[in-house]
């Protein structure tokens, strides 16, 4: 038996099970039995973290700082004056592309102060006439990509325009036009740091890796303690959350070029920062260029999360017509954030791979082409904006700015839709609903919560142990004491409950379709842009027509991270099998199988490590949909964290809960990248 | 080519290395500071270190094609990389030009390497995002030459290269051998002295390999660079080559002229790699002639002393009385004799073939 044991994994797992399930018949349900649940020994941590934060907020370093209206030195403290400072410079950057966009006077104020620009009324900028914004955006995007691109950001804007989502539209774009660039020159800059230096990457991975599970709203409480409120506490928490995965894939695209091209490199002469500026980033821009994406991508994502620390724009507009079940323009806000996101997307892509043509000597029009154009759309737009306050004498000028939510609206059309649906299918939808909730969702919640905590280490360190031996189960079961130890267990269980769940079923329906996609060229190559396309998506939006079906429930959240974490599962099932070698396939063509037995035998085994790895992506996506549920209302960490948010001792909570979060989700990656990779090795794919 | 086979060369050697070592391991410095200069490759892998380059020592001089070969493993590389300081050598000098490299500033050698040196690599390394003539133009650029000039130059070398018209494709919509015309190109463009190819034609078909043997020599033919050519295939060395180091284990096994090495290899190593070799193909007459013998007639018909020998071998053996050889001035230097022609070809292989 013993020897058996050492052999066969599943027989490990069998024994693994059963022990399982004796530790949960056996051991009681009591509040004072340690082995029913871990006494909270943590508890005190959040008011530490909160003490701490305050010291260096207040106490700590004090500095003589000049202060003007008193005429004076002053003692301020170093950290508050440094954020401080940072604050005040993002948010006037913030403001200046704001009001090029929009108009005001801030910028403005920022040179003198609030008494001269109100004695001197005239000192205003005036907006951009959308049509000149517009027209701009769709000459940026022909000199960029040609007509296609032109045709996408100018019918993109039009939208925007007519549907009267320019202001916040705008504003959220001047707070994009700030957070992605800083968030990509400090993923570069990090990403070259790391790629240089061991010990910098030594430090970095784990910070990185526990950032990238870190839900989004952790990282607003302590931005919100050092930088305050408003528009660029947001760009900053945006900027904290994008910057990981670029560092990521920087040091991932630097690792990636080839030694003889650095030595190519050097031979030609180039000096450090030649090297780096034109042989290494350059070569490695594709890894670059996705990262670029995520970054843009993170940063709309955040617009939602962003507003609820104060940004302005489409975030919060989006949460306020949530909050009032107005889903149709919620839809029609959503629109606007996929459609920001997509032609910046474009337009960053198109720019990276732009070209100079060196050979035809173009005269001084033809080289400055685009520039003239823009000055003459300029002169039209001022013009038409101007003759517009003639032409629309009582209302409101639509040559000049659309008013928000004065232009077309469809949302008329999709609250009757929602209403229709809910008419008719009224009683279907709540059956189902019901019948989730109280066959499905409540059985596997009590079920999780009836596990005593021993049983649950046994269960984790024990599979951590025969997947990746003694050094996982000791990395899981750190992780997972953690989480006992403070007093949030049992929330962690419901928040692990509905991933679980969420995991389940999206892995199940990833993988079906993801194999039956990764059958033909054509499919796979349709469904990965349908992935593509999808994870474009802010993951809010996905809240929007499942809250249209089923309300404020649990079934909604659900729903939401299912359809939310498909897209990994499909898109690595379909990467790994498409991956098979085509010498492979010949082989089994001519050992006579057929096309079941070539995907039991020769695909699934080879493509499983790979399909191992998406399943791990679908659950950070699962977890950071959790937590975004819990805006409509779930009862697991993510509703605590949200709440911190409005607390005043909010800081050590919500860190403390993001941990937890966090763990859970390096949890369960550990195990999972660990058996993927001992597979690769095996299988001879590294 | 010029023969370099005059061991007392009178004019300063370009490159050259004294007692070049490069050992890889954390505590390889201290290990070879106790070795004393004697390495012993076995003994230094049990203190976990790798030898890499063991005592190397020659030189090259200007206007040469010296050919370091050897199989993978032997340390080939490593000592190209050496020379060009792409890596550091643990112990040993390397002189350009009578400076030492070791002890260049950055700076300088930066400076050496935008004016004297080129490189080429066995995969190409041309950066994925320029155009032909963008990489063509990379080292002037990176001089600082301004962008006029430098596409002008690229152009130049283009032409040079044969690859006209394809100025603005990129790298990945060229084939193996282009993109090597193209790599050759872009080391040549600052015009250096000194010429480094690392297996240029490794990786490409035999086909296109002989054609950009040839080329090569097409262009030396025109340049008179001094070259150190990195390569693992015994044949393309001697088509090439004025002089080859053949490598093992991180030692030059014999470093001699390719007529030299397969007449006398030094160690049964080399011996293996000459074995079938087709002498007829590598040796040239001066490597066979024997000194004029009075008392014999000569026939009519003389041959070149640079000629190779099967380009001249059924002249030779057709003639009835031995053949005068003549040097490029058209005077008597010696006199080849069939019997001694079928003696070189086939005669030491059969005694091999009995042992």
């Amino acid at each position: 038996m013993p020897e058996l044991l050492k052999q066969r994994k599943s027989l490990q797992f069998l024994l693994l099970i059963i022990i399982f399930a004796l530790l949960c018949l056996i051991i009681p349900q009591s509040d004072n039995n340690w082995l029913w649940r871990l006494p909270p020994l943590l508890k005190e941590l959040p008011g530490i973290i909160n003490g701490s934060v305050d010291y260096l907020m207040f106490e700590w370093w004090p500095i003589e700082v000049y202060d003007a209206e008193l005429d004076d030195y002053e003692q301020k403290p170093l950290v508050r004056e440094f954020t401080r400072s940072v604050s005040s410079v993002i948010l006037f950057m913030i403001e200046l592309i704001r009001e090029i966009l929009l108009g005001g006077v801030k910028t403005i104020v920022a040179f003198t102060s609030w008494d001269w620009a109100t004695e001197n009324q005239w000192a205003r900028w005036p907006a951009l006439p959308w049509t000149v914004v517009t027209a701009g955006a769709a000459l940026l995007g022909y000199s960029l990509g040609g007509i296609r691109l032109a045709l996408l950001s100018g019918l993109s804007l039009i939208y925007i325009a007519v549907f009267g989502q320019w202001e916040p539209s705008m504003q959220t774009l001047s707070f994009v036009l700030i957070a992605a660039p800083v968030s990509i020159l400090l993923g570069l800059t990090f990403g070259v740091w790391a790629y240089k230096s061991q010990v910098v990457e030594n430090v970095l991975n784990p910070l990185l890796n526990i950032a990238q599970i870190m839900p989004h709203f952790c990282y607003l409480i302590p931005v919100m303690v050092f930088y305050g409120i408003g528009d660029h506490a947001g760009a900053i928490a945006t900027i904290i959350f994008a910057t990981p995965p670029m560092v990521r894939l920087t040091l991932l695209g630097l690792k990636k070029v080839a030694p003889e091209v650095v030595e190519a490199g050097l031979m030609n002469g180039c000096n450090n920062r030649q090297l780096l500026t034109r042989v290494l980033i350059p070569t490695a821009r594709r890894d670059i260029l996705i990262g670029v994406n995520q970054v843009i991508m993170q940063c709309l994502a955040m617009v939602v999360i962003a507003s609820l620390i104060g940004a302005k724009g489409l975030g919060n507009e989006l949460l306020i017509a949530l909050n009032r079940l107005r889903i149709g323009l919620a839809l029609e806000i959503g629109v606007c954030i996929v459609l920001i996101a997509i032609v910046l997307d474009r337009m960053s892509l198109a720019w990276a791979n732009k070209q100079t043509d060196y050979f035809s000597s173009q005269s001084f029009t033809e080289r400055h082409r685009n520039l003239l154009w823009f000055l003459a759309i300029f002169v039209v737009g001022v013009v038409l904006a101007y003759a517009g306050r003639f032409i629309f004498k009582d209302g409101f000028n639509y040559l000049y700015l659309i008013p928000h939510n004065k232009g077309i609206s469809t949302a008329e059309f999709w609250q009757a839709g929602v209403d229709w649906i809910w008419d008719t299918f009224f009683y279907t939808l709540k059956g189902f609903n019901e019948w989730l909730i109280t066959q499905v969702l409540i059985p596997v919640k009590n079920a999780y919560l009836s596990m005593p905590v021993v049983a649950t280490f046994t269960l984790a360190m024990g599979t951590g142990f025969i997947v990746g031996g003694v050094r996982s189960a000791l990395i899981v079961g750190g992780f997972l004491l953690f989480i006992a130890l403070t007093e949030w267990w049992d929330r962690a269980l419901i928040t692990s409950y509905l991933v679980s769940v969420a995991v389940v079923i999206s892995g199940t329906i990833g993988v079906i379709v993801g194999t039956l996609c990764a059958q033909k060229q054509s499919t796979s190559r349709f469904i990965l842009t349908m992935c593509d396309t999808f994870q474009t998506f802010p993951s809010f939006i996905y809240l929007i027509p499942v809250m249209m079906l089923f309300g404020v429930t649990d079934t909604s959240v659900l729903i939401a991270i299912v359809v939310y974490s498909t897209i990994p599962a499909t898109r690595y099932t379909v990467e790994g099998l498409r991956s098979v070698p085509a010498s492979l396939h010949d082989a089994g063509t001519m050992a006579g199988v057929n096309r079941w037995q070539r995907l039991k035998s020769i695909e699934l085994p080879i493509s499983f490590p790979h399909m191992a790895l998406g399943i791990n992506q679908t659950v950070v996506f699962a977890l950071s949909m959790v937590i975004i549920g819990a805006l409509i209302g779930t009862d697991d960490l993510g509703q605590l964290i949200l709440k911190s948010l409005s607390d005043r001792e909010g800081v050590g909570n919500g860190l403390v809960l993001g941990f937890c979060v966090a763990f859970i989700g390096l949890a369960i990656d550990q195990i999972l990248r660990t058996w993927a990779n001992q597979r690769k090795q095996m299988l001879g794919m590294t | 080519m010029s023969s370099t086979t005059d061991s007392a060369r009178t004019d300063a050697p370009v490159i050259q290395c004294e007692s070049v070592y490069k050992i890889f391991g954390n505590n390889a410095k201290r290990l070879l500071k106790q070795a004393n200069g004697m390495v012993d490759a076995a003994e230094f892998e049990k203190a976990g270190c790798i030898v890499g380059v063991n005592n190397a020592s020659f030189e090259v001089y200007a206007g040469e094609i010296l050919i370091i070969m050897g199989l993978s493993g032997s340390g080939k590389s490593t000592l190209l990389r050496c020379i060009s300081r792409l890596t550091d050598a643990t112990d040993g000098k390397v002189f350009i030009e009578g400076e030492n490299i070791m002890s260049m500033r950055n700076r300088q050698l930066i400076n050496l390497r935008r004016n004297k040196m080129g490189m080429v690599f066995q995969s190409f390394a041309l950066l994925p995002h320029k155009t032909v003539v963008e990489n063509i133009a990379f080292p002037l650029q990176v001089k600082g030459v301004s962008t006029k000039e430098s596409m002008q130059q690229a152009r130049e070398m283009i032409d040079l290269v044969s690859l006209t018209g394809r100025e603005n494709y990129f790298p990945r919509e060229l084939s193996g051998g282009q993109q090597q015309r193209v790599g050759i190109a872009r080391s040549l463009a600052i015009r250096p002295d000194i010429w480094f190819l690392d297996e240029p034609f490794s990786a490409l078909d035999p086909l296109i390999r002989k054609e950009m043997q040839d080329e090569f020599l097409r262009l030396q033919g025109v340049l008179g660079k001094t070259i150190l050519f990195v390569t693992h295939d015994f044949d393309e060395a001697l088509r090439l080559a004025d002089r080859i180091a053949i490598m093992k284990d991180g030692v030059i096994e014999q470093l001699d002229t390719p007529a030299n090495i397969v007449l006398n290899p030094a160690t049964e190593y080399v011996r293996k790699f000459t074995e079938d070799v087709p002498r007829e193909k590598v040796l040239k007459i001066n490597s066979v002639m024997e000194p004029v013998d009075r008392n014999l007639a000569l026939a009519n018909a003389t041959v070149k002393d640079t000629a190779v020998l099967e380009d001249v071998a059924e002249l030779i053996l057709n003639a009835d009385n031995p053949l005068g050889v003549v040097d490029d001035n058209g005077s008597l230097i010696g006199m080849v004799r069939s019997s001694h022609i079928i003696n070189v070809l086939f005669g030491a292989r059969s005694d091999q073939s009995q042992a």
